[in-house]
């Protein structure tokens, strides 16, 4: 279980977030959604201890992030960041390669390499392995930096909007490999979502945003009404069922 | 590669105003050991740890196009020789050398303060705002050069050339090529910082220890360098961006390359320098200025993508 | 009825004027006298030159951090003055006269930059960025190419070039400074009735287009119009990299206005300014021998990356 209590980040004296209290059960896929601006990414930059808070704490099975080792912390938890810009060539082997870095540092043994073949057949990308990043399209790059994180093997694992760049196969195949992480290998899984029906037809839980602040959270079931989604997005949003999960109509 | 090295390395000492055979090096081995094979070593442990600085400066900007000599660590570690050519002229020349570091230090890290404020999603500013910055230290390094009347030792450390290098006033050069051995230890963790300070810390790097390790290293290698042979712009910045486009940053495959590939570039310029004009010498920083810059530009211009 | 603004900076650069010239006069008054109205037509003509360049460059370019100098113009100038001592000798250079030597100097510059600005400025219209990044770097391999080629000199011609590459405001010659004269004289003439189109350019080239503006060919004459500025100024005192800036971003702040008939002549009148209050001080106050260009040098790039912290990129 990852519990955050109090959090609040500023920047130059605007709050983004204030006095954050969530919890977020483990073994399960756990939504970020929210307008434009909520807070959502600086969240899970929180989470992650890639930002530091200027209040608040986040402990993850009764260990506060902030007192642990970076490599302790990279074998706890994983994030794909969502600008995935970077200057540096270098092949998609290698990079799928360095998710096995916390593991074993500069001597990778041949269960590593095991790892990191399986990542990038889960994640398509065997046929690309020898190709530099900056040679690939933003979608498979994507897929590269997910496979990455998927071979470091941790427990918990944070995505800032990964379906960005993805067509319709991948996003779909990529939330559908997440939703099996969840349910077989007892992963934590946190998403950052733009697409409101990803987000409720995958996801367990939700944690929505607004201004900086919870607007609602708890199982999916329970809190994607219509009422609670139209309050978040000021929008009239419709609820709908379909094969038995939620889906929300507001396209016109 | 190393065997390229090897025979641009043999061409380098018999090259010269001095009449080099093999018959005289028997007769007298004078000239070869007190002035051709310690400017070809000098050339070599230059280029090659000069090249390490610019991968490393690079991977951790996140820039393909930055080098130390174009973002302020060159201008800064001259303004460190000023002040102790002013103040303590007397120090020994390892006294010397350690003040030009800590400048390049303190300059280097002025240079990344400035980048982490500039919007990631314009890359091309970090270089230009490099390139500004170091005008800066250098106007001030003219200005208290000429107030000092010094302007000639700024001269000598501006351009970079290989005519003073006898035995005996090359050997600093070898802490520099260490410094770049040193580096090759900590390849992997140089590549994950490529990678961006998000990933870094994702896959649990110590990223800040790391950060600090390069700009030593980057530092330390400008001063060495300037003390001994003076700025030698675009080795940086041209030879890492060759051999990442052939064989990408994975530092653990190619800094090897890289370092190879700088100390031929360099040996080959200081080459070209002294027979161009013989028996009259034109600096290998000179000669390389020209190429480095003609080669960039090719490389601005012709890129394709860019993310 | 003139801007009020402009008229203060008006006042202003009489009252420096008339302090440069009169301050602490004594001796032979006459041949002082003399010697300071040259240096004082020589600054003038500087500041004219760098203010007017710099504001049609930045609107070329549509960006307020940029000057002719960043994109190595100074140092093109530099280059073709040494490929001229180098292809006639020091002592053909020495032969030529100082106004027609000037005039040819300035038509090769006008013609080398108009060819590889207006390809640079075609090649990379889409990206501002690689622009004045590839412009920096031309300016480095010119001056190493200047450099090298000045190894290559005998020492006598070395001597005759070795003057130009820093900035200096003595020692200026009679008949290149009455050259400069005439022929920043006729660009203002030529310039000041394009004031409006100006306005319409710096909207972009596709605005200025739609609304029926021949923006390729004007274009075209403003990139001569700034390389013989730059002439100008640098066959006068030598390369001077962040001078414009300083006194673009001070005109801009001062007028707030986009319009170009403002712009100008407050950008030119700021460089006069800057320059000549700058001598006064360096000269009579401060008793400092031709360090005013490394000072200029120093603020204009301090305010330069202010600029870029601030964002002030567009």
């Amino acid at each position: 279980m990852m519990k955050m209590s109090e959090l609040s980040y500023s920047v130059s004296g605007t709050d983004i977030l204030r006095d954050i209290s969530v919890e977020i059960p483990a073994r399960g896929m756990t939504a970020l959604i929210g307008p434009n601006g909520a807070g959502k990414s600086t969240l899970l930059h929180l989470m992650s201890r890639q930002m530091e808070p200027m209040s608040g704490q986040v402990v993850i099975d009764g260990q506060d992030l902030a007192t642990i080792t970076a490599q302790a912390r990279a074998l706890k938890l994983a994030v794909v960041a969502q600008h995935l810009n970077i200057a540096s060539r270098i092949r998609i082997r290698d990079l799928v390669g360095f998710g096995r870095w916390p593991h074993a540092r500069n001597r990778p043994t041949a269960e590593d390499r095991a790892w990191v073949t399986d990542a990038m057949t889960h994640f398509d990308l065997i046929a690309l392995q020898d190709r530099f990043l900056d040679e690939v399209s933003g979608g498979q790059r994507q897929r590269a930096f997910i496979a990455m994180a998927y071979a470091q093997d941790t427990e918990w694992l944070l995505l800032d909007e990964p379906l960005n760049n993805l067509d319709l196969h991948h996003a779909r195949s990529l939330m559908a490999r997440l939703r099996d992480m969840a349910d077989h290998q007892g992963k934590s899984i946190v998403i950052v979502l733009h697409d409101l029906n990803y987000a409720i037809s995958w996801a367990d839980h939700v944690v929505a945003l607004r201004a900086g602040r919870v607007a609602f959270e708890g199982p999916v079931q329970a809190m994607a009404t219509g009422e609670n989604l139209s309050n978040l997005y000021q929008t009239p949003v419709a609820m709908d069922h379909v094969d038995g999960r939620p889906f929300a109509r507001y396209h016109r | 590669m190393a065997l390229a090295l090897c025979v641009l390395s043999l061409c380098s000492l018999f090259i010269g105003v001095a009449d080099l055979s093999l018959s005289s090096i028997l007769d007298d081995p004078q000239v070869l050991v007190v002035s051709r094979l310690p400017r070809t070593l000098a050339a070599l442990l230059t280029g090659a740890s000069v090249a390490v600085a610019g991968v490393i400066l690079q991977l951790l900007v996140c820039n393909r196009f930055v080098e130390p000599a174009t973002t302020g660590t060159s201008e800064a570690a001259i303004l460190g020789l000023l002040a102790v050519t002013i103040w303590a002229p007397a120090w020994p020349i390892l006294g010397k050398m350690a003040v030009a570091a800590s400048a390049a230090l303190i300059g280097t890290f002025g240079f990344l303060a400035l980048t982490r404020k500039l919007p990631p999603e314009q890359p091309l500013l970090i270089p230009l705002v490099g390139l500004i910055y170091g005008g800066i230290l250098g106007a001030a390094a003219t200005f208290v050069a000429f107030q000092a009347d010094l302007i000639q030792y700024l001269g000598v450390w501006m351009s970079g050339e290989f005519s003073g290098v006898v035995a005996g006033r090359y050997e600093l050069l070898w802490l520099a090529g260490g410094a770049a051995l040193l580096a090759y230890l900590a390849a992997d963790q140089f590549t994950v910082a490529g990678l961006g300070r998000s990933a870094s810390l994702s896959l649990g790097l110590r990223y800040h220890q790391v950060l600090a390790l390069g700009i030593v290293t980057v530092a330390l290698v400008s001063a060495l360098v300037i003390v001994t042979v003076g700025v030698l712009p675009f080795i940086g910045l041209v030879v890492p961006n060759v051999v990442s486009r052939v064989m990408g940053d994975n530092l653990r495959e190619s800094l090897p390359f890289v370092a190879g590939l700088g100390a031929g570039l360099v040996l080959l310029s200081d080459m070209i320098g002294r027979v161009v004009r013989y028996p009259y010498e034109v600096p290998a920083g000179t000669v390389f200025g020209i190429i480095g810059a003609a080669v960039f530009l090719q490389m601005l211009l012709g890129r394709r993508s860019y993310a | 009825m003139p801007d009020k603004r402009l008229i203060w900076v008006g006042v202003a650069l009489l009252l420096a004027m008339a302090l440069f010239l009169f301050w602490g006069l004594r001796g032979k008054v006459w041949f002082i006298m003399e010697l300071r109205a040259t240096k004082l037509a020589a600054l003038l003509c500087v500041g004219i030159a760098i203010g007017t360049a710099t504001v049609l460059f930045q609107t070329l370019s549509h960006n307020r951090i940029m000057t002719p100098s960043i994109m190595g113009f100074d140092a093109l100038f530099l280059l073709l003055q040494t490929g001229l001592v180098f292809a006639l000798g020091s002592v053909g250079y020495a032969q030529l006269p100082a106004f027609g030597g000037f005039v040819l100097e300035a038509a090769v510059m006008v013609a080398a930059a108009v060819a590889l600005f207006g390809w640079l400025l075609k090649r990379t219209r889409q990206d501002l960025q690689l622009m004045i990044l590839v412009g920096i770097i031309i300016g480095l391999m010119f001056r190493a190419l200047t450099s090298f080629a000045q190894r290559l000199m005998d020492p006598s011609e070395f001597t005759m070039v070795q003057g130009a590459m820093f900035a200096q405001f003595s020692g200026v010659d009679d008949g290149a400074l009455l050259a400069s004269a005439v022929v920043l004289l006729g660009i203002l003439a030529w310039l000041w009735p394009r004031h409006a189109v100006l306005d319409v350019m710096a909207l972009g080239r596709a605005q200025a287009r739609g609304l029926g503006v021949a923006y390729d060919w004007l274009q075209f004459q403003i990139l001569c119009t700034i390389a013989a500025l730059v002439s100008v100024s640098t066959a006068l005192v030598g390369p001077l990299t962040f001078l414009g800036l300083l006194v673009a971003s001070l005109a801009h702040s001062l007028m707030r206005t986009h319009r170009h008939s403002l712009l100008l002549p407050a950008a030119a009148l700021i460089a006069a300014l800057v320059l000549v209050a700058g001598q006064t001080l360096f000269d009579r106050v401060l008793q400092l021998q031709s360090t005013l260009s490394v000072v200029i040098e120093f603020g204009g790039g301090m305010l330069f990356l202010v600029l870029l912290a601030r964002g002030h990129i567009r």
